[in-house]
């Protein structure tokens, strides 16, 4: 129990938050910026990547300040990354199908 | 009299000195919503996978780049952004004992919340009008079948959020239950990450390839 209260006093602080919801919207500013200037002619081998990096980072954020997961026991990053990995395996699965061939079967039929 | 006091310093139901002492030396809602957590990542993860798979299979049916409103959903996902701010200052505000501020930005929250909530109907609306329905194209059903899901869970979230609203107007929610209120904030933080995800995977990334590829 001592541990929990512990863990507890660790939060970031009323200013750390604004600091990172103002991130946040800044990013997702920067995201539609992207997004638009792709009919500018922005190519997409740059402009993708971009998006992704950014989602990565605005969700790393959430989890891990306002989750407070940086803070938190490392059992609860477990039950967490354990999740993130299992969607990234169906992910990847699919993108195999996908870079494979849509006929490609899963299973022996 | 002596019965009384005992009654006022007795520990409130729910608050960390009530809760038992765990094998791992962690609060057992807290363990228990994480575990959710997880396992919803695997369901979203899921819904997502379906999408990408079915997005370029649009029949006869509209392509992402014709139907999808990009500044509506910006401003959606902007709001649903700072919902996520407005549940950590809620967290901070009972924490440090502030119910008043607590209960401004709960309802703060749940009314962003809501705002969201009302875009994706009016989006549906407009979507449904245009003729753009579950049953046009595979990639419509995956569409509406993952921004659905994600509906329920916002709209799940607004009652939680309601509900703390609610029981703190009742005096039933004193500080000592904060990690209630932390609890409700992890779920209503994971909906928020789900969008992010879906923002980018969803609506700008098939928005701007089919812009390009026409």
């Amino acid at each position: 129990m001592a541990d929990v209260e512990h863990e507890e006093h660790q939060h970031p602080g009323v200013g750390q938050y604004v600091e990172i919801g103002i991130i946040l919207a800044v990013m997702t500013a920067i995201e539609v910026v992207i997004f638009e200037t792709f009919d500018a002619g922005l190519p997409l081998a740059i402009g993708i990547p971009a998006l992704i990096v950014l989602t990565v980072l605005k969700f790393l954020l959430v989890v891990m300040w306002f989750m407070h997961l940086r803070f938190d026991h490392k059992m609860f990053r477990r039950f967490f990354y354990i999740g993130v990995f299992l969607a990234l395996l169906v992910y990847g699965i699919v993108a195999a199908n996908w870079f494979l061939g849509e006929n490609v079967a899963f299973c022996c039929t | 009299m002596a019965t009384q006091t005992s009654d006022y310093s007795a520990p409130i139901p729910g608050s960390a000195e009530t809760q038992h002492a765990t094998s791992l030396g962690l609060a057992n809602d807290k363990l228990a919503i994480w575990g959710l957590i997880g396992s919803e990542c695997l369901f979203f993860g899921a819904l997502i996978s379906t999408y990408l798979m079915y997005v370029t299979r649009v029949g006869e049916g509209p392509t992402p780049a014709d139907i999808f409103d990009i500044p509506f959903t910006s401003a959606s996902t902007f709001i649903l952004l700072m919902s996520s701010l407005g549940m950590v200052l809620a967290l901070a505000a009972i924490q440090a004992g502030e119910m008043r501020k607590f209960r401004a930005w709960t309802l703060a929250t749940a009314l962003m919340g809501s705002t969201f909530l009302a875009g994706q109907i009016y989006e549906f609306t407009v979507f449904v009008a245009e003729g753009f329905t579950l049953q046009t194209s595979p990639f419509s059903s995956s569409f509406f079948v993952l921004t659905g899901f994600h509906g329920f869970h916002v709209a799940f979230g607004i009652m939680m959020l309601l509900a703390l609203w609610v029981a703190s107007m009742m005096g039933r929610l004193p500080q000592q239950l904060h990690t209630t209120v932390e609890n409700v904030g992890l779920y209503w933080h994971f909906v928020d990450i789900v969008w992010i995800v879906i923002f980018t995977a969803i609506y700008l990334i098939p928005a701007a390839t089919s812009v390009t590829t026409h």
